[in-house]
């Protein structure tokens, strides 16, 4: 663990360095400095995920910046707290536009916080390449600036209740989520595509309570239903997981990639220690070539690489790619450029190929089921890979 | 719609309800009492009652740590977890009281309120700050007691885990001490005397500052424990944990009556009800139109209402001309 001294420190010189940065270009980049932006929580209840989302992109900054710096480009990491905010997204997305030197955005953890986002990065052609947001919308818009190295909502709800269907063999499900487009939306895509499978809803709730779960538990246990679906993160998740075993319910519990966090064991311990989750990033250890990052990852920060920091890693080393393809000219590339070159790029990346399609879409997305095997939250990464699926993304909709 | 299924679960709906309205009923009298004596909303009260559940979980943690955590009885862990958390909570109250609203106490009445928020967001983001050093932590838990995890089986569908128990049980005692305090010692007249008229009450021998003091000292402490009994009966806290309680709680104090001790209490219980039967039953009830996320909109709109046919709450009384 980074104690926050040292996390404090380094936003410090963070800041010291964005102030001095004049002054350092003219020495160490004589055509200029290129900026990366990351947004992405690194402060409140996700940020273990965000803070893993930045700490990706630095590593992948590190290790591809190589090529840019030879041809004479300084290339530097800005990383934005948006505190899972949409407004506060918003307004960091102004900032970053203003900045003429940042030309790829990496970023967001929340989709509800990337769509609005994205709106801004489009009105100048930034492109944003998310790791981690599944809403369909995200990329459904069809902005050439906008596309995920992660997998779709639709496709991950359908997973999950395909999953419930075939291998947990579940007749009833109650679905709760929390509102957000990201926990609704999935939830959603999870209920349309179990109904079709012939599971029974007994019950559908949104809620943006945070700790007292009782109210909405009660007729959940009433009606005993065989699986509980929660859409939505596990900040929310783990306290009404641990509230509805305390409460007695017996159901089985499946979640979204929302669940994949150590912190939701932390807080709620046994209670979830069996229980299934879908999730469009694979732990680092399903990827043979992730190995060496996870360890760099471990050495360097003290800690695992929270789930999509490697996506964050992909990502980041995507935009570099299209960064140098586009600088090869020698001159300062504009953010339209990029935007084209990064559909354009075909990357054998630590999570496997990436390659994107005309909306911005991985080809070949990777979704997998995995159950949580311990209590403990340093033995996150021992989850267990259930069922790893290959799928690609649902042709357009127009 | 299943009626069987309506009827089974009311009375797990009443229980739920009446521990939550227990809960606000204990922050609430934070609000009352202060504005019974100033006439003025101590905004910050919902951070002086989540610092309640910290110091609580800090002490927790502490023991924990120690091994001393099954060591000792439960009953006594929480009694000194709630006693510290008071303690914590109250000197906190008082300290908040001496730095950022008695200079202003011969101020408009908007002025204090002003520095309440301001106070307000301070506590939550130095909560932030110090969880953060400590623990690097966002979300807090509770360390699991077993003993009151334990659910008493009522009937096939109605249990009550022992620390819900506990919760009404912990709090009935204090609304019993408090009132007694407030209505039959002589601390008591001193602050019902200095509400009624500082001015001749300090004619009258009674040292205004101090009774005001205590009067948060009481009233913050009264949030610490509910602090503490709430990390208890839902297990996660973070720094913002306790705006929304707060707001619930303050709304409360609003509902019975602000100024009025049993109203607040009247107040909690009837909210915290309405919020448990709202979540519960308005998706059974509506066939899914509306969802438990509309608990808050229908208890507020019973607020509301209370407050066109009843503005002065529902125990209120008639607010006394000042001159």
């Amino acid at each position: 663990m980074i104690r926050k001294p040292v996390r404090l420190t380094l936003a410090l010189l963070a800041v010291l360095a964005l102030v001095a940065l004049p002054a350092a270009t003219k020495a160490q980049g004589s055509k200029g400095t290129l900026k990366i932006a990351t947004q992405s929580p690194l402060s409140g209840g996700q940020a273990a995920l965000g803070e893993g989302i930045k700490l990706g992109a630095q590593l992948a900054i590190e290790k591809f910046k190589g090529g840019l710096e030879k041809a004479g480009f300084k290339v530097d990491l800005v990383p934005f707290d948006d505190q899972a905010k949409p407004d506060v997204g918003v307004a960091n997305a102004k900032n970053i536009i203003a900045d003429k030197n940042i030309l790829a955005v990496i970023g967001h953890l929340n989709s509800g916080v990337a769509i609005p986002s994205s709106e801004v990065y489009k009105e100048v052609n930034l492109a944003m390449i998310s790791p981690a947001n599944t809403n369909p919308t995200v990329t459904d818009r069809g902005y050439m600036n906008v596309n995920r190295v992660c997998g779709r909502d639709d496709v991950q709800g359908a997973v999950g209740s395909e999953f419930a269907h075939s291998t947990l063999k579940a007749k009833t499900a109650y679905i709760v989520h929390d509102k957000t487009t990201y926990g609704q939306g999935v939830a959603e895509f999870f209920k349309a595509d179990a109904e079709k499978k012939g599971i029974k809803i007994l019950g559908f709730e949104g809620t943006e309570e945070k700790s007292n779960f009782d109210p909405i538990l009660t007729p959940v246990k009433a009606k005993g239903p065989g699986l509980i679906y929660f859409g939505g993160i596990y900040d929310q998740a783990a306290p009404f997981f641990k509230q509805a075993s305390e409460k007695g319910i017996k159901a089985r519990f499946l979640g979204p990639d929302g669940m994949d966090s150590s912190d939701l064991v932390k807080i709620a311990g046994k209670a979830v220690v069996g229980m299934y989750y879908t999730t469009a990033a694979g732990p680092v250890t399903v990827f043979p070539k992730a190995k060496e990052f996870s360890e760099t990852f471990k050495k360097k920060f003290g800690k695992n690489p929270e789930p999509y920091a490697a996506e964050a890693y992909d990502a980041t080393a995507i935009a570099l790619k299209a960064i140098e393809a586009v600088a090869k000219s020698g001159k300062m590339p504009s953010r339209e450029d990029v935007a084209v070159a990064i559909r354009k790029v075909k990357h054998g990346g630590i999570t496997g190929e990436i390659e994107f399609d005309s909306k911005g879409d991985r080809k070949k997305a990777l979704y997998f089921v995995m159950q949580v095997a311990n209590a403990d939250p340093q033995k996150w990464g021992d989850n267990k890979l259930v069922k790893q699926l290959t799928i690609a993304p649902p042709a357009v909709k127009k | 719609m299943d009626l069987q299924l309506l009827v089974d679960i009311f009375p797990q709906v009443v229980l739920d309800g009446i521990i939550l309205g227990f809960m606000y009923a204990l922050i609430a009298l934070g609000y009352t009492m202060v504005y019974g004596v100033l006439e003025f909303i101590n905004f910050a009260h919902s951070e002086i009652f989540i610092i309640g559940a910290f110091v609580g979980v800090e002490l927790l943690l502490g023991l924990q740590s120690l091994g001393a955590l099954d060591a000792v009885p439960w009953p006594l862990v929480l009694l000194l977890a709630l006693l510290v958390g008071m303690a914590g909570s109250g000197l906190l109250a008082v300290t908040v009281e001496r730095v950022a609203y008695r200079p202003l106490r011969s101020a408009p009445r908007l002025i204090p309120l002003i520095s309440a928020i301001g106070v307000s967001f301070f506590l939550q983001d130095m909560i932030r700050l110090f969880e953060s050093l400590w623990h690097n932590a966002f979300n807090l838990v509770y360390p699991t007691i077993d003993a009151l995890n334990v659910r008493l089986e009522l009937t096939r569908t109605i249990d009550v885990p022992v620390k819900s128990l506990v919760v009404i049980l912990a709090a009935l005692g204090m609304l019993g001490v408090l009132w007694v305090l407030v209505n039959r010692t002589k601390v008591g007249t001193a602050i019902r005397a200095v509400a009624e008229d500082q001015a001749a009450a300090s004619l009258m021998g009674i040292n205004v500052n101090r009774i005001i003091s205590l009067t948060f000292l009481i009233g913050g402490a009264m949030g610490g424990a509910a602090g503490v009994l709430f990390g208890v009966q839902y297990g996660l806290i973070n720094p913002y944990s306790g705006f929304i309680p707060g707001l619930k709680a303050f709304t409360a104090a609003v509902l019975g009556g602000i100024g009025n001790i049993p109203g607040a209490m009247l107040g909690g219980i009837v909210l915290g009800l309405l919020e448990a039967f709202a979540a519960s039953y308005l998706s059974l009830l509506t066939g899914g139109a509306f969802g438990a996320e509309y608990k808050d909109i229908f208890a507020f709109s019973v607020l509301i209402l209370i407050l066109i046919f009843r503005p002065r709450g529902l125990l209120g009384e008639v607010v006394r001309g000042r001159a």
